[in-house]
């Protein structure tokens, strides 16, 4: 689903220029769970804005379903984006002054499809994510859970192929990190590649595969059945 | 682009800004406002020079008989020039473009109107039936002077409204005789000199050659009424001028350069010179009133700058979630373009209205006949103007638009979205 090679990418700071991914390989199947951890100024929300084409990168090569994501123009950015990635933010991100119905139903409006069909699909989402009756309701009458869970049926609605979630529970207490996580585990056992990106050992220990990130390169990928030992290595640190 | 999510998104943002789009809103409108205002009065002023002017056709030019002050081909100055009615004929029948003649025999002294115990001393005139044509006279009642008066030297009178007040009240004077200094003349119909102010609507008129015959004038005429061909440019006027003056000088032997031989008056020169005046202070006007246009589109395009701004973020959750470039930046336009046509369509309904309200003043003064002398007349826009001031609108909210929409267009959904 998602291949890497040699991927560089430094930032312009005035006179200096901040070499934030030094040479990055990375390689995630379809149907992955996958975390990326780091501490902050390793690069690890660089890959994510590499990964969800929101920006470009330096050198190197990434291929998105086989696709070879590349100097694209922002137009074509922006429909790659739409057909392919769903996107989950920590602060949710929300429009204020859609409700929740019109805010998931907003990726289709970029697919041009009409408003009855793009509303009546929203609200399937919002059935299954258990906010039918919050449907009407503006952003700033829902709970954080329900925020971030109406984030991620707009993630959810294009069909993307992958969900790039970004500290998607950053902004929640750990029972609603709990239920945000246990929706994205269900998301990635109907077979979408999940990829969030955190600094929450626990969170990430609920993923299939954690890929830490230091100095701009990778210095572990810890697999599904290593969790176990890495839970126990967190714990004792 | 023209779909209910966008107007919805437009209506969303108006309304979370409501003070802040009506002062912007204000600027636009207030530009128009003025607009409007300007080319109404200027209008106003035109047709109220144009309502003067109209007591006679434009078109209209005078030839006066004097004295030479030029001596001319061996003949001495101080000679006077004596118009007949040869002049008529020749008039009438020279090719200078000139379509309708009158020729005037001035009665001497004052002459005395008397109809059965009611007189009074009038102004008369005499004059060819083509007067009428050239005078814009509106008969009220009866006719005015006709080719077999002229022909048969009747002795008939076309009077003023006035004079029909002052000697016959409420009798219908229409085959009523009254005399003129004792000659007998039958009333045959009544004017309302419609241009004219009320002392000059006492003048009445009678045939021409009646004139000369009763009142001793022989052959004489003292001067020419003629309308000359419509011409647009103020040269051309003056050359008519000039021809019809070199073919008088060569039949009455003088210098046409000679003004005092032979006086001329060409109107349709002065009124096109006058309507110039006209055309340098609309184009005035417009350039004022696009001035103050352009403040207020200034305005507008500062207001969405700053709302571009504001909304970085949620441009960058679009841009994120799929919106192309070309989508915000229609958002962006629309509003823009919205905001400015509503508010200069609001501008522009009450300036019109503020001028159609001071024309009904007007009318009603004009109408109870105390607007004779106002210079004023309809001042109000006209369609075309009022459609182009809206297409300019519709224009300038798309100018006004295009910074902060280009800029809109390049926000980096990184940067918005970052957490901060």
């Amino acid at each position: 689903m998602i291949q890497i090679k040699d991927l560089h990418k430094s930032y312009e700071m005035g006179h200096n220029s901040l070499h934030v991914l030094k040479g990055l390989h990375l390689d995630i199947e379809e149907g992955e769970f996958v975390s990326i951890m780091g501490s902050s100024g390793s690069g690890k929300s660089t890959l994510l804005n590499i990964l969800g084409i929101l920006d470009d990168y330096d050198r190197g090569t990434y291929y998105l379903g086989g696709k070879l994501i590349q100097g694209l123009n922002e137009t074509k950015a922006a429909l790659t984006r739409n057909e392919m990635i769903g996107f989950i933010f920590q602060s949710f991100n929300l429009i204020s002054f859609k409700n929740a119905m019109e805010n998931v139903a907003l990726p289709l409006y970029y697919q041009k499809i009409s408003r009855k069909k793009r509303n009546q699909i929203a609200l399937e989402y919002l059935d299954r994510l258990g906010l039918k009756e919050w449907a009407r309701h503006l952003p700033s009458e829902l709970s954080g859970g329900q925020k971030q869970r109406v984030a991620i049926a707009r993630a959810l609605i294009s069909q993307p192929r992958i969900i790039l979630a970004d500290e998607p529970t950053g902004a929640l207490d750990s029972a609603t990190s709990l239920e945000v996580m246990e929706i994205l585990k269900e998301i990635n056992d109907q077979g979408k590649t999940v990829i969030i990106v955190t600094h929450e050992h626990d969170i990430a220990a609920m993923t299939k595969k954690i890929i830490k990130l230091k100095d701009g390169v990778i210095e572990e990928v810890i697999k599904n059945g290593e969790l176990l030992a890495f839970k126990n290595r967190v714990s004792t640190e | 682009m023209f779909d209910i999510d966008v107007w919805q998104e437009i209506f969303a943002t108006i309304k979370k800004n409501k003070l802040r789009t009506f002062l912007t809103g204000f600027s636009v409108a207030w530009g128009i406002f003025m607009l409007m205002i300007l080319l109404g009065s200027g209008n106003g002023l035109q047709n109220g020079v144009r309502t003067q002017f109209a007591s006679n056709s434009v078109n209209m030019m005078w030839l006066w008989a004097g004295e030479t002050s030029m001596p001319y081909q061996g003949l001495k100055e101080g000679r006077s020039v004596k118009f007949n009615n040869a002049d008529y004929t020749f008039l009438k029948g020279m090719n200078l473009d000139l379509e309708l003649v009158s020729s005037r025999y001035y009665l001497p002294g004052n002459i005395v109107y008397t109809y059965k115990n009611e007189y009074g001393t009038f102004e008369t005139s005499s004059c060819h039936p083509s007067l009428k044509l050239m005078g814009n006279m509106k008969v009220t009642s009866g006719r005015f002077i006709n080719d077999l008066d002229i022909n048969d030297y009747r002795k008939v009178i076309v009077i003023g409204d006035n004079v029909r007040l002052a000697l016959f009240k409420d009798v219908d004077p229409l085959g009523e005789y009254i005399n003129l200094n004792n000659v007998p003349f039958k009333v045959v119909g009544v004017i309302h000199d419609k241009g004219r102010r009320n002392d000059d609507e006492r003048t009445s008129y009678i045939p021409i050659s009646t004139a000369q015959r009763i009142f001793n004038g022989a052959d004489r005429v003292h001067t020419f009424a003629v309308t000359t061909k419509m011409v647009t440019t103020v040269e051309e006027a003056d050359s008519i001028t000039a021809d019809v003056r070199k073919a008088m000088a060569l039949r009455h032997n003088f210098d046409p350069k000679d003004k005092r031989a032979m006086g001329s008056f060409n109107l349709l020169a002065m009124y096109i010179r006058t309507m110039k005046i006209f055309q340098a202070i609309k184009i005035f006007v417009w350039i004022i009133g696009i001035g103050t246009l352009i403040a207020g589109i200034v305005g507008v395009s500062n207001i969405m700058l700053i709302l571009v701004k504001e909304r970085t973020r949620e441009i960058g959750i679009r841009k994120a979630i799929g919106a192309t470039p070309g989508s915000v930046i229609g958002l962006v336009l629309l509003e823009s373009i919205l905001i400015t046509t509503v508010a200069g369509y609001i501008g522009l309904l009450f300036g019109i209205g503020l001028m159609e309200a001071v024309n009904y003043g007007l009318e009603q003064a004009i109408g109870s006949g105390e607007g004779e002398r106002i210079f004023f007349r309809n001042p109000t826009v006209d369609f075309t103007t009022a459609i182009t001031a809206m297409v300019i609108l519709i224009v300038s909210g798309a100018l006004a638009g295009y910074l902060p929409a280009r800029k809109a267009a390049n926000v980096k959904p990184i940067e918005a979205l970052r957490n901060d």
